[in-house]
């Protein structure tokens, strides 16, 4: 059984949030940028992220943000190739985008992958002024050209190692952890 | 709502409702109800299915499904063909069998099949690789309906189990209620059946249905009324004596209505013959859903061709 490393803690989640909350309203500080300011989570945990991150936000800047909910199931590039469909979740946008400016929210940024199909769908929901990245854990390997914004913390992996962020909305508790692949039992040789 | 964690969905075809699990029916609702949004959006398109090659084959007439099952396939970027019995091979005396296998030659991927004759989207699936969705297969079943309506009536209600559910009408005869029957007794409502005795086969009983012969017996105690058309073309076989008698016998009009429960949802799946099973008050009233379940029945067909065209082929699985 692969012994969990813990990258972060609850209160280390907190102070991460606060950091990046802080960095977005730097970003957006005059009054223009604030009024079109936009957050998406993508789903599962992004969402979890968003929420706590408009929060602290609004709490700052004393002004009711919009959040939006975003699934990239139907966008994926990998369909034919897994196995089970994943559980298509809800995209609620509640805002037209154009000449917004989207900050995407989401726990861990690796391949890109994710990245490009959200970026695919919100096309699809007006022409945003510009749309940024905002991630909990940037931990490398990226597979295309995506980089984000604003990172909570940067972490060197191995591909075999998988970064889990657990959050109490829908984990039970709050905690980045980084844990080695399981082995599968057979391997196939070709 | 939430699917079980645990859940996977395994079915390579939509077949029926018979053989699906409360589990799966709830989950193809659940993946429709995510489905609704796009439906909402300036572009009403995802590229799920793109590269995928969808086939319509209706060998009997249809209006409603047909269109449903085009837009539904086109809103997730497949491509669509369409096959019309009368403009191809079938009609030279080529088999259904074989007229598949050829269409499958060109690389679909899903076949969408109506027929008069029940079994056949089963026979299809055991002779072609594609995924086979059945659209309805004689008096059998039509399980994108049933789903859809089940669909509709949660949207409204909120719930399933513990629904009371009045199906009216020439039950003999209709797929429809066939795959109402199934899917919602195995998600915890309760079926009635009503209509004259010539229309409801005793057999029904064996699924979990009540009987009834008087609808007004019936009204004030169910919360949905899923009103079947009555097949005049099937009137020469004499089920009933004339289309007056039983619009005046089982017609859902507002007179009737006004013993229903306040929120009672009147349910149609279309064509409808206005006048004889529903009049145009009652149709077009405040407790008609019937345009919603058309809208609802894209979301649902969405779910299914997404569902289907996920999963390995049992040779390809092994």
């Amino acid at each position: 059984m692969p012994k969990d490393k813990r990258l972060l803690s609850q209160p280390d989640i907190n102070q991460t949030l606060v950091k990046l909350a802080g960095d977005i309203i730097s970003c957006h500080s005059s009054p223009k940028e604030k009024d079109s300011l936009v957050l998406i989570g993508i789903h599962r945990r992004g969402v979890s992220l968003a929420k706590r991150l408009k929060a602290i936000i609004e709490k700052k800047i004393k002004r009711i943000l919009p959040l939006g909910t975003l699934d990239i199931t139907l966008y994926r590039d990998d369909l034919d190739t897994i196995g089970h469909l994943p559980v298509v979740k809800n995209t609620d946008i509640p805002v037209d985008l154009t000449d917004k400016s989207v900050v995407l929210v989401d726990d861990v940024l690796f391949t890109g992958r994710t990245i490009r199909s959200a970026l695919n769908e919100l096309a699809e929901f007006g022409r945003p002024k510009r749309i940024q990245l905002a991630v909990l854990i940037d931990r490398g390997h990226r597979e295309l050209p995506i980089c984000a914004d604003y990172v909570g913390k940067t972490v060197q992996t191995k591909s075999d190692e998988i970064v889990m962020v657990r959050l109490k909305e829908t984990d039970g508790t709050d905690e980045v952890v980084i844990t080695k692949k399981p082995m599968h039992k057979a391997v196939k040789v070709n | 709502m939430t699917p079980d964690k645990k859940f996977v969905w395994t079915q390579t075809h939509l077949l029926g409702l018979e053989n699906l699990s409360a589990q799966e029916i709830t989950h193809i609702l659940d993946t429709a109800e995510s489905f609704k949004e796009i439906s909402t959006r300036n572009i009403k398109k995802v590229p799920t299915l793109r590269g995928k090659v969808v086939v319509n084959m209706f060998v009997e007439p249809s209006t409603r499904t047909r269109m449903s099952f085009s837009l539904a396939a086109k809103r997730l970027s497949a491509d669509v063909v369409d096959f019309s019995p009368s403009t191809s091979s079938l009609s030279k005396g080529e088999t259904l069998k074989d007229t598949a296998r050829n269409i499958e030659a060109m690389g679909i991927d899903i076949a969408i099949i109506r027929h008069t004759a029940p079994g056949t989207p089963h026979m299809l699936s055991r002779i072609i690789d594609a995924s086979v969705i059945n659209a309805g297969d004689g008096a059998h079943e039509h399980p994108t309906q049933g789903l859809l309506d089940i669909f509709t009536m949660r949207e409204q209600k909120g719930r399933i189990k513990g629904l009371k559910v009045a199906v009216v009408g020439d039950i003999m005869h209709s797929r429809v209620a066939r795959s109402n029957i199934w899917g919602l007794t195995k998600l915890g409502a309760e079926v009635i059946a009503v209509g004259p005795p010539t229309l409801i086969p005793q057999q029904i009983r064996e699924l979990g249905v009540k009987i009834a012969y008087d609808i007004d017996k019936v009204i004030p105690e169910v919360d949905v009324i899923n009103i079947l058309r009555i097949q005049l073309e099937r009137q020469r076989s004499k089920f009933f004596p004339t289309v007056r008698e039983y619009a005046r016998l089982f017609g859902i009009n507002s007179e009737r209505l006004r013993h229903a429960k306040k929120d009672v949802m009147i349910m149609h799946p279309g064509p409808i013959n206005r006048g004889v099973e529903i009049t145009p008050d009652v149709a077009d009233g405040t407790h008609s859903v019937i345009l919603r379940q058309v809208t609802n029945g894209l979301s649902v067909r969405m779910a299914v061709l997404y569902l289907v065209s996920g999963q390995p082929k049992a040779e390809e699985a092994e």
